[in-house]
């Protein structure tokens, strides 16, 4: 709710200095206009936001599929840990805007790149989250099944993967909100139809009221998107509001 | 007779002794303590026992050397070790699942004992819902259940507040009298160690070797006053006296 509020003044602000500093629409245009004319534009919006959509997940997927079996292999042998992870933070430190145009001319103005790209920004927080998940297990349960005689196997779905879940759904939230720039940074580098395009050929024939029209598109989608993951959290792990719930007024005895 | 038998168990880390020379037995249904300064390498012994680390020396159970080690032990760690994201009585099917028993006959096994563990009611929440006693009792009842020779409690209430430990020392005492658990306790507290043990042993501290043997004469169930409260006292005074000063025992040995 506060986010509302702060939200509104923002956008009445914005709407005030529009109308009373006499700054043309082609250089500002008020949120009012900008909403109009995405209403007016809802087809080719709707049209350019579908592949933006499906690159984002796609790669999402990709990039979960990935991480998940990477980690897993790093979980149980240690040393591909050294061996890999310098590789992927370098991956990190590629700085988009020179990579994007790079990986288009390489591979063309198809899905493939964008889910590439995707996959690229969001791989690595997946990673280590999920690594540093598994770390996360109490020593003192892997102490005690292995006691009971379960095998590294058994620990690993009993303790470690149950135990990675916070860290899994933290990494989710942060890297979906990358996931949806990436994908749009690598439409912006060339492709026949997605929100980035759309914004670059907006831009180019000077209608920034469109192209904020487009940016508001990719926050709703990047915020429904945040919003599932925190939905499929609480379905996951109920545990944790249970736990909320009666802390401090639980059961004594 | 002697259930578990240690001979001069020694075990070093990276060149630091932690256990020097351990030799102690437990009876089939007697209850025995290990009691000894923080750091001294109790819990070590136990990750011995159950196969988590291997030292040197003898380690029989019923007169056979400890080969596989997940069979006669039940352990029960420091801290409960519930597993948050499973349901009171999942988590104490833990053990026969692992075992592997179906879940629904692991849980026909396990619900008939949540009144006597003070838990009914509470099969169906999570951990982070229970008082830290009823978390202890759950894990103990994860324990049992395994059906295994003996016990290891390793420190087991170390983690409560003083009532709480308190109360739990004394429905254990009454537990165990129900159920005559070979069990072994490891703890530095004196008290507990008292009240709930046929025998004691006490650990110097590291390099850990057992320095007295001590009977606790009193009867059970264990009283909580009068004549027997005095004389309580007095053994975890000498207790506490051989811990907290070792050189006098260095004298009085011959």
């Amino acid at each position: 709710m506060p986010a509302i509020i702060s939200v509104g003044l923002l956008l009445l602000a914005w709407e005030l200095y529009a109308i009373y500093s006499g700054i043309r629409p082609t250089i500002l245009p008020a949120p009012s206009r900008v909403f109009e004319q995405a209403m007016l534009n809802r087809e080719a919006l709707a049209d350019n936001a579908l592949p933006t959509i499906g690159a984002t997940l796609l790669g999402f997927a990709c990039s979960l599929s990935a991480a998940f079996v990477l980690s897993m292999l790093v979980d149980f042998y240690q040393p591909l840990r050294r061996a890999l992870f310098p590789v992927f933070i370098v991956s990190q430190t590629l700085p988009l805007v020179a990579i994007a145009p790079l990986v288009v001319l390489w591979f063309g103005f198809g899905l493939a790149p964008k889910i590439m790209l995707v996959a690229l920004v969001t791989f690595f927080p997946m990673l280590v989250a999920l690594v540093e998940g598994y770390e996360s297990t109490e020593v003192e349960i892997g102490q005690m099944l292995r006691a009971m005689g379960a095998g590294r196997w058994r620990i690993f779905l009993l303790a470690r993967l149950p135990s990675a879940l916070p860290y899994f759904f933290a990494g989710l939230r942060i890297s979906i909100t990358y996931a949806v720039v990436g994908a749009i940074f690598a439409e912006y580098a060339g492709a026949a139809k997605g929100l980035g395009i759309y914004m670059l050929n907006a831009k180019n024939n000077f209608r920034p009221d469109l192209v904020l029209a487009a940016v508001g598109v990719s926050a709703a989608l990047t915020l429904i998107l945040f919003g599932l993951t925190v939905l499929v959290q609480r379905l996951a792990m109920p545990w944790e509001r249970a736990g909320k719930k009666t802390e401090g007024k639980g059961p004594r005895r | 007779m002697s259930r578990l038998e240690l001979r001069h168990v020694r075990k070093a880390f990276g060149g630091l002794d932690v256990l020097a020379d351990i030799s102690l037995s437990v009876g089939a249904g007697e209850f025995v303590s290990i009691l000894g300064p923080s750091g001294a390498g109790k819990s070590t012994l136990f990750q011995l026992l159950t196969g988590a680390e291997h030292g040197e020396g003898e380690m029989l159970f019923d007169g056979a050397r400890l080969d596989d080690h997940g069979r006669h032990f039940a352990f029960m760690p420091q801290r409960d070790a519930l597993m948050p994201w499973r349901r009171i009585l999942d988590n104490t099917t833990l053990g026969l699942e692992v075992q592997g028993m179906r879940r629904q006959a692991a849980r026909a096994c396990v619900a008939p004992l949540f009144a006597e563990f003070g838990l009914a009611g509470f099969e169906r929440h999570f951990p982070a819902q229970l008082s830290g006693g009823m978390r202890q009792r759950a894990a103990l009842l994860r324990t049992v259940v395994q059906q295994r020779d003996m016990l290891l409690l390793d420190e087991p209430f170390g983690a409560l507040d003083a009532l709480t430990r308190t109360a739990m020392q004394r429905w254990l005492e009454q537990m165990w009298r129900h159920h005559r658990w070979t069990a072994l306790l490891i703890t530095h507290d004196v008290r507990e160690a008292v009240f709930l043990s046929d025998r004691i042993y006490v650990l110097s501290a590291r390099p850990a070797s057992i320095v007295r043997e001590i009977k606790v004469p009193f009867s059970r169930p264990r009283c909580l006053g009068g004549e027997h409260a005095r004389q309580a006292s007095a053994l975890e005074a000498e207790i506490l006296d051989i811990i907290l000063n070792p050189q006098s025992i260095q004298r009085t040995r011959p």
